[in-house]
């Protein structure tokens, strides 16, 4: 690893000042993606500024009904919160259900926002990569593509957004607060991360001084009957082939709300707007739920080793949905 | 940072991991390098009563914290109660991993304790949850053990967990 001068934020203000003035310097909260990447040289900075010691770790009731989450709240604390269990149960199942206990109790909320990709050529300063190195190329075409994303990837990239919370933020119509010298920034998650296109080395919208402070979920009474649902190619501690996040109210037998995301498949965490739009007003039935989920993936581009992730997907879109139905998204 | 009771005063450039302060400038080397990339949990260690991987912690950002290693989980010359059960139930075989293991239960069990809820908990809603096998297998998933002996480490913890939490509680 490449050295680096240290510097320790004690709060926003400080953290915000000093990234202003090192133009290579970079944040570090709980570590676990910044560290292992600067280990294998992918992140060189040459000035990491510590916000760990931020105290941004509250979980709070915002007088509207909806919560905000600090930046620096641990991933296992959130999961763990009576808040999150009770009125956003989809947060606390997708938090669960990434890495381990060991680093969901070292990686923040913000961190886990910024979480970078695992696509293996990213990690290989051998291959050719054009979100390591613009212009490189990709070496994931035509190599090993079990991993990678279905939906949103351009020519240039076709690497999967890896976080699951991320998922869950996007069915919940999250907004991500940011804060630089020059002031503080409100964006919603969904608008948060970016599609590769020609620039997949620009993956979020946010600028190389900002920080994250805080997570906001709105008030949400659908969200009480909501879940994740995860498939991957070991029980546990593993990243995503195809995830779903789903919220869903049925009334008077049709369904008069519903939020569904997907990860795993995307090149950023996918709200699935279409399969919203089809489902909303039509009778919760598994036909229904099949032609909404079959309609989201309709854009999808195969990869040779990835093209079941389109049919997985739009099966775990059906099962999550019958099981909120079961569960009680008809009360 | 005081490591199993001692205060340590050192002075490490910024780039050195946890891990590496303890193993190489304390000589603790109880504490595993696996994969050192978070993939593996040879490398868990508590930090003030919670599991993390060592590996992947900028050393310098643990200053003034309260770090127990496999070194510090004995009281007084008796083994823990969790070391006890691990070689009762055969739960290694190379040991590699076992230091590993060790912490990440015994900060695995405060979680629960806490009422943690975990990616198999049925109910988020519920205070308790039951320690069945299925739980434990879950919440140790970030500890992996080449030689499979899974079956032990799971009894071992069931063990644990169901009679000695007053223990448990004075390790931390």
């Amino acid at each position: 690893m490449k050295a680096f001068a240290y510097v320790s934020a004690p709060d926003v203000a400080t953290a915000v000042r000093a990234i202003a003035t090192e133009p290579r310097a970079k944040f570090i909260g709980g570590g676990t993606n910044l560290v292992d990447l600067m280990r294998e040289d992918i992140e060189r900075p040459d000035t990491v500024v510590d916000i760990s010691g931020i105290a941004l770790t509250g979980v709070e009731e915002l007088a509207g009904g909806g919560v905000r989450i600090g930046a620096m709240v641990r991933n296992s604390h959130l999961a763990a919160h009576p808040l999150i269990r009770s009125r956003y149960p989809v947060l606390a199942q997708a938090i669960l259900a990434g890495a381990s206990g060991q680093l969901r109790n070292m990686a923040t909320v913000g961190g886990n926002i910024l979480q970078r990709t695992r696509c293996p050529y990213f990690y290989d300063r051998a291959a050719a990569c054009n979100k390591r190195e613009p212009g490189s190329g990709c070496d994931a075409f035509g190599g090993f593509t079990r991993n990678h994303a279905v939906l949103g990837g351009s020519e240039s990239c076709i690497a999967a957004h890896p976080s699951d919370m991320c998922v869950a933020l996007a069915a919940l119509d999250a907004v991500v607060e940011v804060e630089s010298v020059r002031g503080v920034r409100r964006i919603p998650l969904v608008e948060f991360h970016r599609l590769p296109g020609a620039t997949p080395h620009v993956e979020t919208d946010i600028a190389a001084d900002e920080l994250i402070t805080a997570v906001e979920l709105p008030a949400l009474p659908v969200a009480t009957t909501s879940r994740y649902r995860k498939v991957r190619d070991r029980a546990s501690y593993a990243f995503a082939l195809v995830s779903v996040a789903a919220a869903l109210e049925v009334q008077h037998g049709t369904v008069a709300t519903v939020r569904l995301a997907l990860g795993g498949v995307g090149a950023k965490p996918w709200r699935a707007h279409e399969a919203e739009r089809l489902l909303l007003g039509a009778a919760p039935t598994e036909e229904s739920f099949r032609r909404a989920a079959a309609a989201e993936l309709a854009p999808a581009v195969a990869q040779p080793h990835n093209a079941f992730k389109i049919e997985l997907a739009e099966r775990t879109i059906v099962a999550t949905l019958a099981q909120l139905l079961a569960a009680g998204g008809a009360a | 940072m005081r490591v199993n009771g001692a205060v340590q005063s050192l002075e490490v450039e910024p780039r050195v991991s946890l891990l590496d302060v303890l193993r190489e400038h304390l000589g603790l080397t109880g504490t595993k390098k696996g994969c050192n990339q978070g993939a593996c949990g040879a490398c868990t260690v508590l930090v003030d009563g919670e599991r993390i991987n060592s590996c992947l912690a900028l050393a310098v950002q643990y200053a003034g914290r309260e770090i127990t290693t496999i070194e510090g989980v004995a009281t007084g010359g008796q083994a823990h109660p969790l070391q006890e059960a691990f070689i009762r139930n055969d739960g290694f075989q190379c040991g590699y991993c076992t230091s590993g293991q060790i912490c990440s239960a015994i900060g695995m069990l405060a979680e629960h304790r806490a009422g943690a809820p975990s990616a198999v908990t049925e109910h988020l809603a519920a205070e308790a949850v039951e320690l069945s096998g299925a739980e434990i297998r879950e919440r140790m998933s970030g500890n992996l053990c080449r030689c499979g002996a899974y079956n032990g480490i799971v009894e071992s913890i069931q063990d644990v967990a169901a009679g000695h939490a007053d223990v448990l509680a004075a390790a931390r």
